[in-house]
């Protein structure tokens, strides 16, 4: 009976180095150029809006940014439960790799937020619950982190770490709702949903299909990247303690 | 369990122990505060609430690197370990115990700070209220953080920075429940949240405490 082939199998680092090896410079190269034609295309060939003028036009950073800065997180968590649950270390190493990612995002999404913001709204900032929950979730980022770089041991920073991302989505989702009861939002509802009626114009709408995918394609680069650095550096620690030894 | 507890308020509030700091901490930052914003009393009143809940959560914030680390250090955490009682057992004693030395005393005495900050007549109930239902929350929130960090040589400042983004919400229907309170508005829905986010914690986040102790000390 031949081997059934299954995802877990990558999760052996030499078969993930592998693959990932392989695909890393397509994925780079095709969100590369997709972020490129879903700007130019945003930027430069769709109409100004009749009511924000040219200002619309950072939506095509803003929307992408925001969406990956909660995914990120999102893959945090499921990458941090397949690690305490079947022990695979580049799980563990990919949770690692993505947080200071999703920090980039995140601080991306807050400050075209701000840019838009101000010639928009007449401020750098307010206090408004969609602003507040990302601030708060770049808190939860910046936790993350420094606990993965306070710890030495690589194993027990692993297991902490994804107790406190487990622990972390839950009060997340708390502040989410808290800050929504806490203040009244000036944010607009959502830009993109299922139900089309809310949406944004088709002619902003596919520019902005195609950051989002571009944005989705560069977050998968650069956290493969950052995983097989961090194998890397692992494999070199292991080597160099091996030499101490002889 | 009751022995553990007895141990732990033992050695908190004899000499050493740090019993009272949290709650000379409180006082002087609430006594700080109309020094930064000036004296008038219409807006002190407006922001008392939100300033005595600051000030309990900092204070609680204060001393929640003592309870594990006296432990950990003497070994007494290993025994711990291995007796029968179980880590979560082990653990929310430790919580219960925190709480009694460092949130107990701070809600009996935010009211007294509550008029030296003009608080209206109706909020102290609110504010007393919505402490004595928060505190625990900060306490049981604060030991999953001191658990996390208690391998650390210097685990201070990390801890907070671990532990301020989980303390978010029990502050905003904290604050929210003691000013509600204050202006007479409705105060169901903080009530309520506050105090399901209290009795969950309570429930739940034992169990990942404990397991971060047991990791901790593999």
């Amino acid at each position: 009976m031949s081997k059934r082939r299954s995802l877990w199998e990558y999760a052996n680092p030499r078969k993930f180095m592998g693959l990932s090896g392989a695909v890393l410079p397509w994925i780079a190269i095709s969100g590369g150029v997709l972020l490129a034609i879903g700007l130019i295309w945003g930027f430069f060939f769709t109409p100004a809006d009749y009511r924000q003028g040219a200002t619309v036009k950072i939506i095509y950073l803003h929307v992408p940014s925001a969406l990956m800065a909660i995914n990120a997180w999102f893959m945090m968590l499921v990458a941090s439960l397949i690690w305490l649950i079947r022990r695979h270390h580049v799980s563990a190493l990919a949770a690692k790799a993505a947080a200071p990612v999703g920090v980039a995002m995140t601080i991306i999404a807050l400050v075209t937020g701000a840019i838009w913001g101000q010639p928009m709204w007449g401020t750098w900032w307010v206090w408004d619950p969609r602003l507040t929950s990302f601030l708060i979730l770049f808190l939860f980022y910046l936790g993350y982190i420094a606990l993965w770089s306070a710890i030495e041991n690589d194993d027990t920073a692993a297991d902490l770490t994804s107790i406190l991302c487990i622990v972390g989505s839950v009060f997340a989702m708390l502040s989410r709702y808290a800050v929504n009861f806490w203040n009244q939002g000036l944010h607009q509802g959502a830009s993109l949903s299922l139900d089309k009626e809310e949406n944004v114009a088709d002619i902003f709408y596919h520019p902005l299909l195609v950051s989002m995918v571009a944005f989705g394609l560069i977050f998968l680069a650069l956290v493969l990247l950052r995983t097989r650095t961090e194998i890397r550096a692992r494999q070199l620690r292991a080597y160099l303690a091996r030499e101490r030894m002889q | 369990m009751i022995a553990l507890l007895k141990r732990d308020l033992r050695l908190a509030v004899r000499a050493g122990g740090g019993f009272g700091l949290g709650l000379a901490f409180f006082l002087i930052v609430c006594i700080l505060v109309p020094f930064s914003v000036g004296p008038q009393s219409q807006l002190l009143a407006s922001i008392a609430p939100g300033v005595l809940w600051l000030g309990a959560l900092l204070a609680c914030l204060l001393s929640l690197d003592r309870i594990f680390a006296l432990d950990y250090e003497d070994g007494s955490l290993d025994l711990l370990a291995t007796a029968p009682l179980p880590m979560e057992g082990a653990v929310s004693m430790k919580a219960l115990t925190h709480w009694l030395t460092t949130g107990l005393p701070l809600v009996v005495a935010a009211p007294a700070l509550g008029v030296l900050l003009s608080l209206p007549t109706q909020g102290f109930m609110w504010l007393f209220l919505s402490l004595l239902l928060g505190t625990p929350a900060l306490s049981v929130i604060g030991t999953f953080g001191a658990a996390l960090t208690v391998g650390l040589k210097r685990g201070g400042l990390l801890l907070s920075i671990l532990v301020l983004p989980l303390y978010v919400p029990t502050l905003i229907f904290g604050a929210e429940l003691a000013r509600r309170g204050a202006v007479g508005m409705d105060t169901q829905t903080p009530l309520l949240m506050l105090a399901g986010i209290t009795f969950a914690t309570i429930a739940l986040l034992p169990f990942a405490s404990s397991a971060v102790i047991r990791i901790n000390l593999r």
